[in-house]
């Protein structure tokens, strides 16, 4: 009884496994190393958008700026990125530093006005869309250095740079959640915010952090993707924040707060990468790739709270 | 067995258990037609899921249940609703956004095809208002009204379903004294009319007030159904929790010491003015009032979590100026708040977790959790508060009432406070875990801790202070020493 109850607590990574295993045996393809290289790449982006929204939705906020975040940075990065220019460290530097004040702009309007998470980042997605193609004069930006095309595309000792990167972000992300002040008020202000505030917690600078946070890593997400696709593209990352927000909540974060974990969201983008692939493989039109994963994400959360009711 | 004619409501030897445990266990219960049958026995005895057995929300594992010659057993809410079984729950379940009349006639809109009918609406919940006595306009929305004004909307409601059975959960949890001796009345007209009411409460004085008969349950068990004029308060104790209590208040031999805390013309226009109090390190004292008398919004005043507008506050001789909770903490005030669902506790976290929410950074160096410390101290603290668990690790959500509160005093002790305002301490709690919280209060006035407590029950109030602060529409109107103080003389300054 036991076991089935703790195997109901990874419920998703059973369905994760399952699903390998179906791919595993229909196409002879998908479970080799240079297969789970391409999708570990692949979904790396995602995860740095998917890490830094589960720290928001455990608050009980939404971040739906991540997308226009992503294109912002990545043309901000690749203004500066231009070979014979600068040191590869000032547009890496420039990027984040796009993203950290998206972020801390998100968490400013939050906390001081009041209005709803989903409203505030709702209007600085479109904010941060214009910011983008006002940057770029509304046209990519090509012609970057190679020391900046290596964070995209390079390799250290075999393993592409991005799949290092996620294991790092992914690593700190679990630290600061599980282990760190920061990541227990995280959860109390998701789980009770008053009681949080009358327990002391300040739930305003709680906020601004996560939105810092997550514009942080939407800079991270937005360098990569530039410097993987070699251009600066101001309508990069449209719709990202909604493959991030699905990840976290496949993996077991509730969107009402206070629960969810890194290992979780961690899964939910290797199955939305994995399906992706999959799909990929059997040579399904991505069409019918785009309901198969909405019936997906559908059915992996009402499957988790088919669980927790039962718990 | 042969039923009673009188009987409107017959249940046999039912059963309900959950994941093995057995809250329900060959209940037995009559309910007469037209008669007020208090439900009594601690938290956990089995009165909920009893309940909601009746209101078809839970289906027993056996057993049956006769309503008016026919059973009820595998019936839904909705089926009973129209059979006339109605309940007003604990936790107010209304819509805030509509209006009374709308909340009244929800899910039965009188309409003419689909159209609804909104004059017809008004006009009878108003008529439906008028005849209970209450003064409310069936237009205004359900949030602008008071707590109590809510709970005679659910009365309402329930009559307007022509209910023959009204079940009432805890339902003066919220109100003042007049509003209770109003609800009284309706009570009474509805008995007089062959309604038949079971009530559920905490609350002794009430139970002896209208009930005719008690029925006891203990541990899930039906124990035995007494007429209320032919059983003593202790006995009926006694019944409930199964041995004899022979306080209901354990004695405090702390020493009074010198003062901890002042507040001087302590104002904030619209909810309490001009106060004037001191309470001293080992001392208890109690704030009593009606409902709106101001005695939470001073207690969130000093807490930090709303502003006051003048008036100073003295903490060990220091004037000081709280603007938020976390300044309050730091100081050494500690507060438990009346509503520990909303203030109280994070539901989805530990205990231990919990416990230290407020202390985080003693257990903490410059960024990580000492969480070796962590569960030592709480480990302590909750074996020091009897919270009876499973581990430190279980979650609040799973516990009782009386565990959360003292989960939740847990977590202010570890503060290391020198002032404790306790705000309706044992509210929602059974007998047995009151007598703790109490002898949890004289411990706190042991460790020469200055305690303000905040309570609308009389007797808790003479029980426990030391002195007694008395607030009537946000003046203080007395400051009466434990020598001084009666009932009569609390209610006669709190209503003046």
């Amino acid at each position: 009884m036991q076991y089935i109850n703790r195997l109901r607590q990874y419920g998703i990574f059973v369905v994760f496994i399952i699903i390998c295993l179906i791919l595993s045996l229909i196409s002879p393809q998908f479970l080799t190393v240079s297969n789970w290289t391409i999708i570990i790449t692949q979904a790396s982006i995602n995860a740095l958008l998917a890490f830094g929204v589960t720290f928001v939705i455990i608050t009980g906020g939404i971040d739906l700026s991540l997308g226009s975040m992503v294109a912002v940075t990545g043309v901000t990065a690749a203004m500066l990125a231009h070979p014979d220019t600068f040191p590869v460290a000032l547009p890496i530097f420039a990027g984040l530093l796009a993203g950290l004040l998206m972020g801390v702009f998100n968490g400013f309007i939050i906390t001081k006005s009041k209005i709803a998470p989903f409203i505030v980042t709702l209007g600085t997605m479109t904010i941060g869309r214009g910011l983008a193609l006002i940057l770029s004069k509304g046209r990519p930006i090509s012609n970057l250095s190679d020391s900046f095309n290596f964070i995209g595309g390079g390799n250290i000792f075999g393993i592409p740079f991005p799949i290092i990167v996620l294991i790092l972000v992914f690593i700190i992300c679990s630290i600061i959640l599980k282990k760190t002040l920061l990541g227990r008020y995280i959860y109390a202000i998701g789980g009770n915010e008053q009681a949080s505030r009358a327990s002391g917690i300040n739930v305003n600078r709680v906020k601004m952090a996560v939105y810092s946070i997550s514009g942080l890593l939407a800079g991270l997400a937005g360098i990569l993707l530039t410097s993987r696709i070699t251009t600066g593209q101001p309508n990069a990352g449209a719709g990202f924040e909604l493959d991030a927000i699905a990840a976290a909540v496949i993996g077991g974060t509730s969107t009402s707060g206070g629960t969810g974990t890194m290992t979780g969201t961690l899964i939910g983008v290797l199955l939305i990468g994995v399906i992706n692939n999959g799909l990929d493989l059997l040579n399904v039109t991505s069409y019918y790739q785009q309901v198969v994963m909405g019936t997906i994400i559908i059915g992996a959360v009402v499957l988790d709270s088919w669980n927790q009711k039962n718990n | 067995m042969p039923s009673n004619p009188k009987n409107i409501l017959h249940v046999q030897n039912l059963s309900k258990a959950f994941f093995g445990v057995k809250a329900l266990n060959n209940l037995q219960f009559e309910l007469q037609k037209g008669e007020v049958h208090a439900l009594m026995g601690e938290n956990g005895a089995g009165k909920s899921t009893f309940m909601k057995i009746l209101m078809g929300l839970l289906i027993p594992d056996s057993g049956d249940i006769i309503f008016e010659g026919e059973s009820l057993k595998n019936s839904n809410v909705h089926e009973n609703l129209q059979k006339g079984i109605s309940m007003i729950h604990q936790e107010i379940l209304i819509v805030p956004e509509l209006t009374v009349a709308q909340n009244i006639f929800l899910g039965r809109e009188i309409n003419y095809r689909n159209w609804l009918n909104d004059k017809a609406i008004n006009q009878n919940a108003q008529e439906l208002l008028n005849l209970i006595g209450v003064n409310i306009n069936a237009r205004t929305k359900i949030k602008n009204l008071s707590i109590a004004e809510m709970q005679m909307v659910e009365i309402a409601k329930a009559i307007s379903t022509n209910a023959k059975v009204i079940i009432m959960d805890e339902p003066t949890s919220a109100l003042s004294n007049k509003e209770v001796s109003t609800l009284f009345k309706i009570i009474k007209d509805l008995k007089a009319k062959g309604v038949s009411i079971i009530y559920i409460s905490h609350k002794m004085d009430e139970i002896y007030e209208i009930s005719d008969r008690i029925t006891v349950l203990r541990d899930g068990k039906y124990i035995a159904t007494k007429n209320t004029s032919e059983l003593d308060k202790n006995d009926l104790i006694a019944l409930m929790v199964g041995r004899e209590i022979d306080r209901l208040f354990p004695e405090n031999i702390s020493k009074k010491g010198e003062e901890v805390f002042s507040v001087e013309n302590l104002s904030t226009k619209g909810k309490f003015e001009e106060i004037n109090f001191e309470v001293h390190a080992g001392e208890v004292l109690g704030i009593a009032g009606l409902m709106g008398a101001g005695r939470t919004e001073i207690a969130r005043a000093i807490f930090g979590l709303d502003k006051y507008d003048s008036g100073e506050i003295t903490l060990k001789g220091n004037k000081i100026n709280i603007k938020s909770p976390k300044e309050a903490i730091e100081k050494g005030i500690g507060y438990v708040s009346e509503d520990r669902k909303v203030l109280g506790f994070i539901p989805a976290m530990s205990i231990n977790e919990n416990i230290s929410l407020s202390s985080l950074a003693n257990f903490s160096n410059a960024w990580f959790v000492n969480s070796t410390d962590e569960q030592e101290a709480t480990t302590q603290l909750s074996n020091d508060l009897k919270i009876k668990s499973t581990s430190i690790n279980q979650k609040v959500m799973n516990l009782s009432g009386g565990n959360q509160q003292k989960v939740v005093i847990g977590k202010v002790l570890l503060t290391s406070p020198s002032l404790v305002i306790l705000d309706e301490p044992t509210r929602g709690i059974d007998i047995g875990a009151k007598f703790e919280i109490y002898k949890l209060i004289n411990q706190l006035t042991d460790k020469g801790i200055a305690v303000i407590m905040i309570s609308s029950e009389l007797p808790e109030i003479l029980g426990m202070s030391d002195r007694i602060l008395v607030l009537s529409k946000g003046k203080q109107t007395a400051l009466l020493s434990k020598q001084e103080a009666t009932q009569e003389r609390i209610m006669h300054y709190a209503v003046s």
